[in-house]
């Protein structure tokens, strides 16, 4: 079990920081150019030469594009209708269709973005060709903060650190307990003169050593495989962590109390953690949720636990800026964990 | 009164429908061996695990040594060793450490009390860095035993130690009870086997969550109120199903290859049944009149239980 502890979260953190991405890097896309003109070329040759596109399929009826999406072969199809360049040429606006494959709605919002783009890139220099003078009545520059290049790893590691840390403290403190009950080792301990936060205590501070070690490893990998910028203070990352750990030991304690299999508590463990991990803002913004699920993120341990980490690696941010939290977290493990205390039997 | 080690008074408790113990009442004198004898589901484990705290009885009220079952649990765990029916020390600890680990919960000295455990401890002690789990039943039996005895407790609660282990280890098992009763220490036992009752100073026989008598063995024997007879044959069943219908018998049961007869009334005898069979054209059979068991008893009682 030792061995499987530790290796287990270096493996989920090399893989799940290498594969989860939000980059679309190959989109398939098929071209129907119905103008063939030098104009309508021009514009597919932009497709053609961006490192994003792989162009699967050029042809001049767009039924075959359509066969392409139908089969899958093909994520996106681009129409150019007759008339393209002669539009252009008048001053008319001329027509592009875009199709995408929106199985995967985040995919497909991407894709668009990126296509949507190459058009408008497109645009801009028809018109400095048309009328040089003219330029763009705005210019933009925007720079990214706290991620410069928007590296998606640097976004996405510290929230997986905080997921292994998670995953260690709610399951093995709160399954220890279950299994007691299900060896019957419980009974044992049960009629002996320990106290019930004596017991409780010797099942929290095993895992709460282990989760910590581990957060260390997972910084160390983050820091030297990713090359994730740690700005903040490493120290206040481990108290933030050792608070944080109390809190969902707490509630994997609770559960353990409530079930009497390790299968029970594995079941409403689950249930717990996939709510919390899913609406907590690791994979999907918070931010975009409805105003009533953002509300709900108020007892979402993982939530807080996240924006910390990320504001003290990313951010730099010290003990001021996340006080606030951290007390609410401070608050809420106590609680919980009191609760765990009084919520547990030494009798049947 | 103080002579009294465990007292309960109508001791009820109940699973939802099912009604584990139905108004229990017992005695049990320090320094000695009572036995609770019955088979599954009397409601022996449930007696128990009220008796050590575990669970709370629905009414009635039991003390040990003085001391409330539900009031003074606190107090009570310090001074009850306990061996659940169900092995139920870490398994993935060695049996020292087990050791270490019980006397380390009860604040107790290892060396102090080792005289009580010495000769059930010696018999484990060459393989003290094995871990508990890799144990015979016989060895894990004694590790139990004494991480129960290590804080030298004035009662001990053993729910069916023998169950599962083998003849020889039983005996041993056994003697090492006795050995235990004679440095004062209470104890109270469950066991579903009959011949273990005769062991006991005094027993209760339980079915159904009530006991049906108590006493010593011998006034538990000596009240059985009919004759007895067995009968052996190589045609055990068709000889039962004869034998049944035989008037003047109370009942006929199977004991292992034989048949016990109990006489309804004094007019039965030897040679009353021994006509009644031959009249029957049943020739081979070994008849013998004998004095009962605590099995007999036990059978006995619950046909008793059953017609009322």
């Amino acid at each position: 079990m030792l061995p499987i502890i530790f290796i287990i979260p270096i493996v989920q953190l090399l893989i799940l920081s290498y594969a989860v991405t939000f980059e679309i890097k190959s989109i398939r896309l098929s071209i129907t150019d119905n103008d063939n003109t030098v104009a309508s070329r021009r514009l597919a040759g932009h497709f053609r030469s961006s490192p994003f596109y792989n162009i699967v399929g050029e042809s001049a009826d767009q039924r075959d594009g359509a066969e392409m999406l139908h089969n899958g072969s093909a994520h996106q199809m681009i129409v150019l209708l007759p008339g393209f360049e002669k539009a252009l040429a008048k001053g008319q606006p001329a027509h592009v269709q875009i199709v995408t494959d929106a199985i995967n709605g985040s995919a497909a919002a991407l894709m668009n973005a990126y296509t949507l783009q190459i058009i408008g890139d497109y645009n801009r220099e028809i018109l400095a060709e048309v009328s040089p003078q003219a330029g763009m009545p705005v210019k933009l520059t925007w720079s990214y903060w706290f991620n410069p290049q928007l590296d998606y790893k640097t976004y996405m590691v510290p929230g997986i650190l905080v997921l292994l840390v998670t995953i260690i403290g709610m399951f093995l403190s709160g399954m220890n307990v279950v299994r007691e009950k299900e060896l019957g080792t419980i009974e044992q301990i049960n009629v002996t003169p320990i106290r019930k936060h004596q017991f409780i205590a010797g099942k929290l501070i095993p895992f709460w050593i282990i989760a910590l070690f581990e957060l260390a490893i997972g910084l160390l990998v983050a820091r030297l495989v990713f090359s994730i910028p740690i700005l903040g203070n490493i120290f206040l990352i481990f108290v933030v962590a050792s608070v944080y750990l109390f809190v969902v030991m707490g509630i994997g304690l609770f559960i353990s109390t409530l079930t009497n299999t390790q299968q029970q508590s594995m079941f409403i463990s689950w249930f717990v953690l996939v709510i919390f991990i899913l609406m907590s803002g690791l994979f999907t913004p918070a931010e975009s949720m409805p105003q009533w699920a953002q509300n709900l993120n108020i007892i979402n341990p993982i939530a807080y636990f996240i924006s910390i980490i990320r504001m003290i690696m990313l951010k730099g941010s010290g003990i001021h800026d996340i006080m606030i939290p951290l007390i609410i977290l401070a608050g809420y493990g106590s609680a919980v964990l009191s609760l765990s205390v009084w919520r547990y039997r030494k009798t049947i | 009164m103080s002579d009294i080690s465990v007292y309960g008074e109508g001791l009820v408790k109940n699973y939802g429908k099912t009604e584990a113990l139905r108004g229990i009442s017992f005695l049990v004198n320090k320094g000695e061996i009572f036995g609770f004898i019955g088979p599954d589901g009397a409601g022996k484990t449930t007696l128990f695990r009220i008796l050590t705290t575990l669970l709370l009885p629905d009414a009635g009220h039991a003390t040990v040594e003085g001391f409330h079952v539900v009031k003074d649990f606190r107090h009570l765990r310090t001074i009850l060793g306990y061996m659940p029916g169900r092995f139920s020390l870490y398994q993935d600890l060695t049996v020292e450490e087990n050791l270490k680990f019980f006397a380390g919960i009860f604040k107790a000295d290892i060396s102090e009390n080792y005289y009580l455990i010495k000769d059930i401890y010696d018999q484990i002690a060459p393989f003290a860095k094995r871990r508990a789990g890799k144990l015979s039943g016989g060895m894990k039996q004694k590790l139990a035993l004494s991480c129960a005895l290590i804080h030298k407790p004035e009662v001990l609660i053993l729910d069916e130690p023998t169950t599962g282990v083998d003849a020889v280890s039983r005996r041993e098992f056994w003697e090492m009870l006795i050995r235990l009763k004679n440095q004062g220490i209470t104890i109270l036992v469950a066991t579903p086997y009959m011949d273990e009752a005769i062991l006991c100073d005094r027993v209760a026989l339980m079915q159904h969550g009530n006991i049906m008598a108590s006493g010593t063995p011998d006034q538990i024997i000596a009240s059985y109120p009919h004759r007895l007879f067995s009968i052996k044959s190589d045609q055990t069943l068709e000889l039962l199903s004869l034998i049944r219908q035989m008037t003047g018998i109370h009942s006929a049961e199977m004991f292992g290859g034989n048949i016990h007869v109990s006489a309804s009334n004094a007019l039965t005898g030897i040679k009353e049944i021994e006509d009644f069979l031959r009249s029957h054209d049943f020739r081979h059979f070994e008849l013998e009149e004998i004095s009962p068991g605590i099995e007999d008893c036990f059978i006995d009682f619950m046909k008793m239980n059953q017609a009322s």
